[in-house]
Protein backbone atom coordinates (compact mmCIF):
# COMPACT_ATOMS: atom_id res chain seq x y z
CA UNK A 1 0.00 0.00 0.00
CA UNK A 2 1.79 3.36 -0.84
CA UNK A 3 0.60 6.66 1.23
CA UNK A 4 2.20 9.34 0.73
CA UNK A 5 0.52 12.07 2.87
CA UNK A 6 -0.75 15.75 0.92
CA UNK A 7 -2.44 18.04 2.85
CA UNK A 8 -5.65 19.53 1.18
CA UNK A 9 -4.10 23.32 1.58
CA UNK A 10 -1.32 24.51 2.48
CA UNK A 11 -0.15 28.14 4.93
CA UNK A 12 2.56 30.33 4.76
CA UNK A 13 5.15 27.88 6.05
CA UNK A 14 7.84 29.19 6.90
CA UNK A 15 7.88 32.26 8.72
CA UNK A 16 9.31 35.59 6.62
CA UNK A 17 12.34 36.09 9.11
CA UNK A 18 14.60 34.57 11.11
CA UNK A 19 14.52 35.66 14.65
CA UNK A 20 16.79 36.44 16.86
CA UNK A 21 16.23 34.07 20.20
CA UNK A 22 18.69 36.04 22.53
CA UNK A 23 16.60 39.16 21.68
CA UNK A 24 13.53 36.72 22.97
CA UNK A 25 14.82 35.40 25.78
CA UNK A 26 15.93 39.02 27.49
CA UNK A 27 14.03 41.04 29.42
CA UNK A 28 14.85 44.36 29.09
CA UNK A 29 13.40 47.66 31.00
CA UNK A 30 11.38 50.13 28.92
CA UNK A 31 10.76 53.48 30.20
CA UNK A 32 7.47 55.25 28.71
CA UNK A 33 8.39 59.08 27.05
CA UNK A 34 4.77 59.99 25.89
CA UNK A 35 1.09 58.84 25.71
CA UNK A 36 -1.15 60.13 22.80
CA UNK A 37 -4.51 59.40 22.99
CA UNK A 38 -5.78 58.09 19.42
CA UNK A 39 -9.50 57.34 20.06
CA UNK A 40 -12.16 57.29 23.25
CA UNK A 41 -10.65 53.31 23.96
CA UNK A 42 -7.13 53.65 22.87
CA UNK A 43 -3.80 55.66 23.34
CA UNK A 44 -0.25 55.37 22.09
CA UNK A 45 2.51 54.85 24.71
CA UNK A 46 5.96 55.75 22.82
CA UNK A 47 9.05 53.84 24.54
CA UNK A 48 12.72 54.25 25.22
CA UNK A 49 14.53 51.26 25.03
CA UNK A 50 18.21 52.20 24.71
CA UNK A 51 19.21 48.24 23.69
CA UNK A 52 16.16 47.25 21.37
CA UNK A 53 18.06 45.52 18.63
CA UNK A 54 15.54 46.30 16.25
CA UNK A 55 12.38 45.02 14.26
CA UNK A 56 9.95 43.77 11.42
CA UNK A 57 6.77 45.51 11.13
CA UNK A 58 4.20 43.02 11.94
CA UNK A 59 6.06 41.84 15.03
CA UNK A 60 5.21 41.84 18.38
CA UNK A 61 6.61 41.72 21.49
CA UNK A 62 6.14 40.34 25.53
CA UNK A 63 5.09 43.29 28.54
CA UNK A 64 5.42 42.60 31.68
CA UNK A 65 4.74 44.70 35.07
CA UNK A 66 5.26 44.13 38.53
CA UNK A 67 3.36 44.28 41.90
CA UNK A 68 5.02 45.61 44.74
CA UNK A 69 4.43 41.88 46.22
CA UNK A 70 6.34 40.20 43.23
CA UNK A 71 3.17 39.74 41.14
CA UNK A 72 3.55 40.18 37.62
CA UNK A 73 0.87 40.25 34.58
CA UNK A 74 2.36 39.55 31.06
CA UNK A 75 0.89 40.19 27.49
CA UNK A 76 1.97 39.84 24.01
CA UNK A 77 1.49 43.43 22.08
CA UNK A 78 2.20 44.55 18.30
CA UNK A 79 4.54 46.88 18.01
CA UNK A 80 2.95 50.02 16.36
CA UNK A 81 6.26 51.82 15.20
CA UNK A 82 8.38 51.46 12.05
CA UNK A 83 11.48 49.81 12.98
CA UNK A 84 13.82 53.24 11.74
CA UNK A 85 13.31 54.61 14.85
CA UNK A 86 16.71 54.23 17.12
CA UNK A 87 15.75 53.15 20.23
CA UNK A 88 11.98 53.73 20.86
CA UNK A 89 9.12 51.40 20.45
CA UNK A 90 5.67 52.55 20.21
CA UNK A 91 2.43 50.56 21.53
CA UNK A 92 -0.86 51.57 20.68
CA UNK A 93 -3.25 49.56 23.29
CA UNK A 94 -7.27 49.16 23.90
CA UNK A 95 -8.39 50.02 26.84
CA UNK A 96 -10.37 46.60 27.67
CA UNK A 97 -12.74 46.18 30.10
CA UNK A 98 -11.15 44.23 33.12
CA UNK A 99 -8.09 44.18 31.65
CA UNK A 100 -4.94 44.42 34.28
CA UNK A 101 -2.25 45.58 32.11
CA UNK A 102 -4.45 47.62 29.82
CA UNK A 103 -5.76 49.47 32.81
CA UNK A 104 -3.02 50.15 34.10
CA UNK A 105 -2.06 52.11 30.75
CA UNK A 106 -5.26 53.88 30.73
CA UNK A 107 -5.71 55.14 34.20
CA UNK A 108 -2.51 54.77 35.98
CA UNK A 109 0.72 54.94 33.53
CA UNK A 110 2.82 58.69 33.61
CA UNK A 111 5.42 59.30 31.57
CA UNK A 112 8.81 57.92 33.71
CA UNK A 113 6.94 54.91 34.21
CA UNK A 114 9.23 51.68 33.59
CA UNK A 115 7.76 47.90 32.37
CA UNK A 116 9.66 45.08 31.29
CA UNK A 117 9.63 44.11 27.70
CA UNK A 118 11.35 40.58 26.13
CA UNK A 119 11.22 40.67 21.64
CA UNK A 120 10.71 40.94 18.79
CA UNK A 121 9.03 38.16 18.97
CA UNK A 122 7.78 35.82 16.03
CA UNK A 123 8.61 36.03 12.34
CA UNK A 124 5.58 34.37 11.03
CA UNK A 125 3.40 38.11 10.56
CA UNK A 126 6.28 40.04 9.40
CA UNK A 127 6.70 42.07 6.64
CA UNK A 128 10.09 42.94 5.47
CA UNK A 129 9.04 45.26 2.67
CA UNK A 130 10.08 43.15 0.33
CA UNK A 131 6.70 41.26 -1.20
CA UNK A 132 3.47 43.20 -2.26
CA UNK A 133 1.09 43.63 0.94
CA UNK A 134 -2.58 43.64 1.39
CA UNK A 135 -3.44 44.69 4.37
CA UNK A 136 -6.91 44.05 6.16
CA UNK A 137 -7.12 44.94 9.78
CA UNK A 138 -10.24 45.84 12.47
CA UNK A 139 -10.45 47.84 15.47
CA UNK A 140 -6.81 47.42 17.22
CA UNK A 141 -6.01 44.83 14.89
CA UNK A 142 -4.51 47.80 12.67
CA UNK A 143 -1.73 48.39 15.04
CA UNK A 144 1.04 45.84 13.17
CA UNK A 145 -0.31 46.42 10.30
CA UNK A 146 0.36 50.39 10.74
CA UNK A 147 3.21 49.11 11.43
CA UNK A 148 3.60 48.06 7.90
CA UNK A 149 2.11 51.89 6.48
CA UNK A 150 4.77 53.58 8.20
CA UNK A 151 7.37 51.67 7.19
CA UNK A 152 6.93 51.59 3.52
CA UNK A 153 6.75 55.50 3.87
CA UNK A 154 9.60 55.99 5.45
CA UNK A 155 11.84 54.11 3.22
CA UNK A 156 9.91 55.03 0.19
CA UNK A 157 9.68 51.83 -0.86
CA UNK A 158 7.97 51.32 -4.51
CA UNK A 159 6.62 47.65 -3.47
CA UNK A 160 2.77 48.08 -3.71
CA UNK A 161 0.83 47.77 -0.22
CA UNK A 162 -2.68 48.46 0.36
CA UNK A 163 -4.76 48.84 3.73
CA UNK A 164 -8.38 48.03 4.51
CA UNK A 165 -9.13 49.23 7.86
CA UNK A 166 -12.49 48.68 9.49
CA UNK A 167 -13.72 50.45 12.78
CA UNK A 168 -16.88 51.24 14.13
CA UNK A 169 -17.13 54.73 13.50
CA UNK A 170 -14.98 57.26 12.78
CA UNK A 171 -14.34 58.68 16.04
CA UNK A 172 -13.14 55.02 16.71
CA UNK A 173 -10.79 54.79 13.83
CA UNK A 174 -7.31 54.73 15.09
CA UNK A 175 -4.83 56.77 13.49
CA UNK A 176 -6.86 58.71 11.47
CA UNK A 177 -5.32 61.73 10.47
CA UNK A 178 -2.04 59.15 8.62
CA UNK A 179 -3.97 57.47 6.57
CA UNK A 180 -3.01 58.38 3.16
CA UNK A 181 -4.34 57.03 -0.84
CA UNK A 182 -3.33 53.48 0.76
CA UNK A 183 -6.10 52.94 3.09
CA UNK A 184 -9.69 52.34 2.52
CA UNK A 185 -11.60 52.78 5.87
CA UNK A 186 -14.58 50.49 6.31
CA UNK A 187 -17.25 51.74 9.03
CA UNK A 188 -19.29 49.48 10.70
CA UNK A 189 -21.97 51.37 12.74
CA UNK A 190 -21.65 54.91 11.59
CA UNK A 191 -19.83 56.57 8.72
CA UNK A 192 -19.32 60.37 8.04
CA UNK A 193 -22.02 61.93 5.15
CA UNK A 194 -22.08 60.06 1.76
CA UNK A 195 -20.00 56.96 3.43
CA UNK A 196 -21.61 53.89 3.50
CA UNK A 197 -22.41 51.86 6.35
CA UNK A 198 -21.73 48.42 6.41
CA UNK A 199 -19.24 45.19 7.54
CA UNK A 200 -16.43 44.14 5.04
CA UNK A 201 -17.45 42.34 2.03
CA UNK A 202 -16.61 41.36 -1.58
CA UNK A 203 -16.94 44.57 -2.73
CA UNK A 204 -14.35 46.20 -0.75
CA UNK A 205 -11.14 42.96 -1.84
CA UNK A 206 -12.58 42.97 -5.46
CA UNK A 207 -10.63 45.87 -6.63
CA UNK A 208 -7.90 45.24 -4.92
CA UNK A 209 -7.27 41.54 -6.33
CA UNK A 210 -8.50 42.68 -9.73
CA UNK A 211 -5.22 45.11 -9.79
CA UNK A 212 -3.30 42.32 -8.05
CA UNK A 213 0.67 42.76 -8.17
CA UNK A 214 3.14 40.43 -10.38
CA UNK A 215 4.02 37.66 -7.60
CA UNK A 216 0.28 38.77 -6.05
CA UNK A 217 -0.46 39.92 -2.96
CA UNK A 218 0.90 38.86 0.31
CA UNK A 219 -2.00 39.13 2.34
CA UNK A 220 -2.08 39.91 6.25
CA UNK A 221 -5.07 39.95 8.54
CA UNK A 222 -5.14 41.11 11.89
CA UNK A 223 -8.19 41.64 14.50
CA UNK A 224 -10.37 39.82 16.68
CA UNK A 225 -11.04 36.10 15.82
CA UNK A 226 -14.48 36.67 14.90
CA UNK A 227 -13.23 39.37 12.14
CA UNK A 228 -10.15 37.30 10.84
CA UNK A 229 -12.24 34.55 10.32
CA UNK A 230 -14.53 36.79 8.32
CA UNK A 231 -11.90 38.60 6.04
CA UNK A 232 -9.63 35.30 5.81
CA UNK A 233 -13.03 33.64 4.16
CA UNK A 234 -13.63 36.19 1.76
CA UNK A 235 -9.96 36.62 0.84
CA UNK A 236 -10.06 32.85 -0.39
CA UNK A 237 -13.37 33.82 -2.17
CA UNK A 238 -12.07 36.13 -3.55
CA UNK A 239 -9.59 34.01 -5.51
CA UNK A 240 -6.13 34.65 -2.63
CA UNK A 241 -3.91 31.89 -2.25
CA UNK A 242 -4.54 30.40 1.21
CA UNK A 243 -0.83 29.98 1.59
CA UNK A 244 -0.35 33.65 0.72
CA UNK A 245 -2.60 34.82 3.74
CA UNK A 246 -0.99 35.59 7.14
CA UNK A 247 -3.51 35.79 10.30
CA UNK A 248 -2.62 37.35 13.92
CA UNK A 249 -5.81 37.09 16.18
CA UNK A 250 -6.38 38.98 19.03
CA UNK A 251 -7.59 37.27 22.21
CA UNK B 1 12.71 43.16 40.98
CA UNK B 2 11.57 45.77 38.75
CA UNK B 3 8.42 47.15 40.29
CA UNK B 4 6.16 48.94 38.23
CA UNK B 5 4.86 52.13 40.31
CA UNK B 6 0.81 52.07 40.99
CA UNK B 7 0.56 48.29 39.46
CA UNK B 8 -1.67 46.44 41.97
CA UNK B 9 -3.04 43.64 39.22
CA UNK B 10 -6.23 41.06 39.91
CA UNK B 11 -6.91 39.74 42.82
CA UNK B 12 -4.61 36.85 43.91
CA UNK B 13 -5.85 33.85 42.81
CA UNK B 14 -4.88 31.00 44.92
CA UNK B 15 -4.82 28.55 41.69
CA UNK B 16 -2.28 26.23 42.66
CA UNK B 17 -2.90 24.80 39.02
CA UNK B 18 -1.83 28.40 37.50
CA UNK B 19 1.68 28.23 36.02
CA UNK B 20 4.09 30.85 36.44
CA UNK B 21 3.00 33.66 34.52
CA UNK B 22 -0.56 32.56 33.63
CA UNK B 23 -3.65 34.20 33.79
CA UNK B 24 -7.06 32.45 34.42
CA UNK B 25 -9.15 33.07 30.84
CA UNK B 26 -12.38 31.86 32.65
CA UNK B 27 -15.33 31.16 30.11
CA UNK B 28 -13.17 32.78 27.02
CA UNK B 29 -11.05 29.80 24.29
CA UNK B 30 -9.01 32.86 22.37
CA UNK B 31 -8.22 31.48 19.17
CA UNK B 32 -5.15 32.21 17.80
CA UNK B 33 -4.25 30.00 14.63
CA UNK B 34 -1.74 31.53 11.96
CA UNK B 35 -3.72 29.92 8.82
CA UNK B 36 -7.15 29.79 7.05
CA UNK B 37 -9.63 27.55 9.57
CA UNK B 38 -9.44 24.64 6.86
CA UNK B 39 -13.25 23.50 5.64
CA UNK B 40 -12.20 20.01 6.32
CA UNK B 41 -14.78 17.48 6.79
CA UNK B 42 -14.81 14.40 9.44
CA UNK B 43 -15.32 12.19 5.66
CA UNK B 44 -11.93 13.82 4.50
CA UNK B 45 -9.69 13.83 8.09
CA UNK B 46 -7.48 10.86 8.22
CA UNK B 47 -4.89 9.89 10.76
CA UNK B 48 -0.89 9.05 10.04
CA UNK B 49 1.49 7.56 12.09
CA UNK B 50 4.55 6.53 9.99
CA UNK B 51 8.56 7.55 10.50
CA UNK B 52 10.33 5.13 12.82
CA UNK B 53 8.06 2.45 12.93
CA UNK B 54 7.04 -1.24 12.59
CA UNK B 55 3.96 -0.81 10.73
CA UNK B 56 3.09 2.36 9.56
CA UNK B 57 -0.67 3.34 9.09
CA UNK B 58 -3.06 6.05 8.42
CA UNK B 59 -6.54 5.75 9.92
CA UNK B 60 -9.73 7.94 8.95
CA UNK B 61 -12.79 8.73 11.01
CA UNK B 62 -14.23 5.79 11.51
CA UNK B 63 -11.25 3.63 11.89
CA UNK B 64 -10.09 6.05 14.54
CA UNK B 65 -13.60 6.40 16.38
CA UNK B 66 -13.48 2.04 16.70
CA UNK B 67 -10.75 2.55 19.01
CA UNK B 68 -11.15 3.18 22.81
CA UNK B 69 -12.52 5.91 23.62
CA UNK B 70 -10.69 8.20 26.24
CA UNK B 71 -11.29 11.30 27.80
CA UNK B 72 -9.06 14.09 29.13
CA UNK B 73 -10.46 16.29 32.01
CA UNK B 74 -8.27 19.24 33.48
CA UNK B 75 -6.26 22.86 32.39
CA UNK B 76 -4.81 23.93 29.40
CA UNK B 77 -2.31 26.65 29.01
CA UNK B 78 -1.70 29.17 26.24
CA UNK B 79 2.14 30.75 25.81
CA UNK B 80 0.50 34.25 25.53
CA UNK B 81 -0.28 33.66 28.79
CA UNK B 82 -3.91 32.47 29.17
CA UNK B 83 -4.96 29.15 31.22
CA UNK B 84 -8.28 27.56 31.36
CA UNK B 85 -9.62 25.46 33.74
CA UNK B 86 -11.75 22.09 33.66
CA UNK B 87 -12.00 21.54 29.93
CA UNK B 88 -13.65 18.24 28.77
CA UNK B 89 -12.05 16.39 25.69
CA UNK B 90 -13.05 13.14 24.59
CA UNK B 91 -11.74 10.89 21.99
CA UNK B 92 -8.89 8.39 22.13
CA UNK B 93 -5.26 8.51 23.62
CA UNK B 94 -2.30 8.17 21.38
CA UNK B 95 -0.93 5.49 22.93
CA UNK B 96 -3.98 3.13 21.30
CA UNK B 97 -2.33 4.60 17.76
CA UNK B 98 1.14 3.99 18.74
CA UNK B 99 0.42 0.90 19.95
CA UNK B 100 -0.48 -0.61 16.15
CA UNK B 101 2.19 1.03 14.36
CA UNK B 102 5.01 -0.09 16.92
CA UNK B 103 7.63 2.81 17.26
CA UNK B 104 11.35 1.72 17.22
CA UNK B 105 13.31 1.77 20.11
CA UNK B 106 15.32 4.24 18.01
CA UNK B 107 12.21 6.77 18.01
CA UNK B 108 12.91 9.52 20.72
CA UNK B 109 10.89 12.16 19.12
CA UNK B 110 8.02 13.10 16.55
CA UNK B 111 7.00 15.67 14.40
CA UNK B 112 3.13 16.21 14.20
CA UNK B 113 1.36 17.85 11.31
CA UNK B 114 -1.89 19.34 10.51
CA UNK B 115 -4.07 19.10 7.19
CA UNK B 116 -3.08 22.85 6.78
CA UNK B 117 0.78 21.98 6.73
CA UNK B 118 1.22 23.35 10.06
CA UNK B 119 3.99 21.12 12.41
CA UNK B 120 4.97 21.21 15.42
CA UNK B 121 7.95 18.87 17.46
CA UNK B 122 7.47 16.62 20.61
CA UNK B 123 9.82 14.51 22.55
CA UNK B 124 8.29 11.09 22.09
CA UNK B 125 8.13 10.93 25.76
CA UNK B 126 5.64 14.01 26.14
CA UNK B 127 3.18 11.52 23.72
CA UNK B 128 2.86 8.42 25.46
CA UNK B 129 1.73 7.13 29.09
CA UNK B 130 -1.78 8.48 28.83
CA UNK B 131 -0.50 12.26 28.56
CA UNK B 132 -1.54 13.08 24.59
CA UNK B 133 -4.95 12.06 22.61
CA UNK B 134 -6.66 12.59 19.48
CA UNK B 135 -9.50 14.95 20.49
CA UNK B 136 -12.49 15.26 18.45
CA UNK B 137 -15.46 16.40 21.37
CA UNK B 138 -15.07 19.66 23.65
CA UNK B 139 -17.77 19.14 26.67
CA UNK B 140 -19.51 16.45 25.07
CA UNK B 141 -20.06 18.22 21.21
CA UNK B 142 -17.95 17.64 18.43
CA UNK B 143 -14.96 19.99 18.12
CA UNK B 144 -15.21 23.19 16.43
CA UNK B 145 -13.19 23.77 13.19
CA UNK B 146 -11.50 27.09 14.62
CA UNK B 147 -10.36 24.76 17.83
CA UNK B 148 -9.02 22.44 15.35
CA UNK B 149 -11.87 20.30 14.66
CA UNK B 150 -12.57 17.59 13.22
CA UNK B 151 -9.75 16.35 15.14
CA UNK B 152 -6.58 17.88 16.84
CA UNK B 153 -3.82 16.68 18.70
CA UNK B 154 -3.96 17.23 22.23
CA UNK B 155 -1.24 17.22 24.64
CA UNK B 156 -2.16 19.60 27.36
CA UNK B 157 0.66 19.26 29.93
CA UNK B 158 2.77 21.05 27.29
CA UNK B 159 2.02 25.28 26.16
CA UNK B 160 -1.07 24.72 23.19
CA UNK B 161 0.81 25.25 20.18
CA UNK B 162 1.92 21.30 20.45
CA UNK B 163 -1.57 20.81 20.51
CA UNK B 164 -1.49 20.89 17.03
CA UNK B 165 -5.22 21.72 15.41
CA UNK B 166 -6.41 19.35 12.10
CA UNK B 167 -4.37 16.68 13.47
CA UNK B 168 -3.08 14.86 10.42
CA UNK B 169 -0.28 12.89 11.45
CA UNK B 170 2.71 12.19 13.35
CA UNK B 171 6.27 11.17 12.03
CA UNK B 172 8.83 9.55 14.45
CA UNK B 173 12.09 10.73 14.56
CA UNK B 174 15.68 9.53 16.22
CA UNK B 175 16.09 13.39 16.79
CA UNK B 176 14.46 16.81 17.43
CA UNK B 177 13.35 19.21 14.07
CA UNK B 178 11.93 22.32 15.06
CA UNK B 179 8.10 23.03 13.59
CA UNK B 180 6.12 25.87 12.80
CA UNK B 181 6.64 28.16 15.95
CA UNK B 182 9.39 26.24 17.07
CA UNK B 183 11.40 27.91 13.85
CA UNK B 184 9.81 31.44 15.11
CA UNK B 185 11.69 31.24 17.95
CA UNK B 186 9.91 29.05 20.39
CA UNK B 187 10.86 27.00 22.49
CA UNK B 188 11.64 23.17 21.76
CA UNK B 189 9.32 21.58 24.24
CA UNK B 190 7.27 24.14 25.87
CA UNK B 191 6.56 23.16 29.64
CA UNK B 192 4.48 26.00 31.13
CA UNK B 193 5.80 24.71 34.77
CA UNK B 194 8.95 25.90 33.68
CA UNK B 195 7.50 28.56 31.53
CA UNK B 196 9.66 27.52 28.35
CA UNK B 197 7.93 30.06 26.20
CA UNK B 198 10.71 30.87 23.73
CA UNK B 199 14.12 29.63 22.81
CA UNK B 200 16.62 29.79 25.62
CA UNK B 201 13.89 29.80 28.64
Amino acid sequence: MTETFTPPTRFAVPGRIAVSNRAAALWQTATLTEIRRETPHAATFRFAVPAWEGHLPGQHLMLRLTADDGYTAQRHYSIASAPDDDGHIELTLDHVDGGEVSGWFHTGAQPGDEVQVRGPLSGFFAWPGDRPALLIGAGSGVVPLMSMVRHHRARGLGVPLRLLVSARGPEELIYAREYGAETTPVFTRSAPEGVPVGRLAARHLAPLLAEEPAGGWEAYVCGSNAFAEHASRLLVRAGQPVDRIRIERFG
Amino acid sequence: MNVTRGFTGRPRAHRPGLPPGQYDAGDDWPVLSAEVTPDLAPAEWTFRVDGLVAAPRTWDWDEAHALPESAYEGDIHCVTSWSKFGVRFGGVSLDAFLAAVRPDASATHAVAYSHTGYTTNLPLSDLTGGRAWIAWEYDGKPLAAEHGGPARLLVPHLYFWKSAKWIAGLRLLDHDEPGFWEQNGYHARGNPWEEQRYAGD
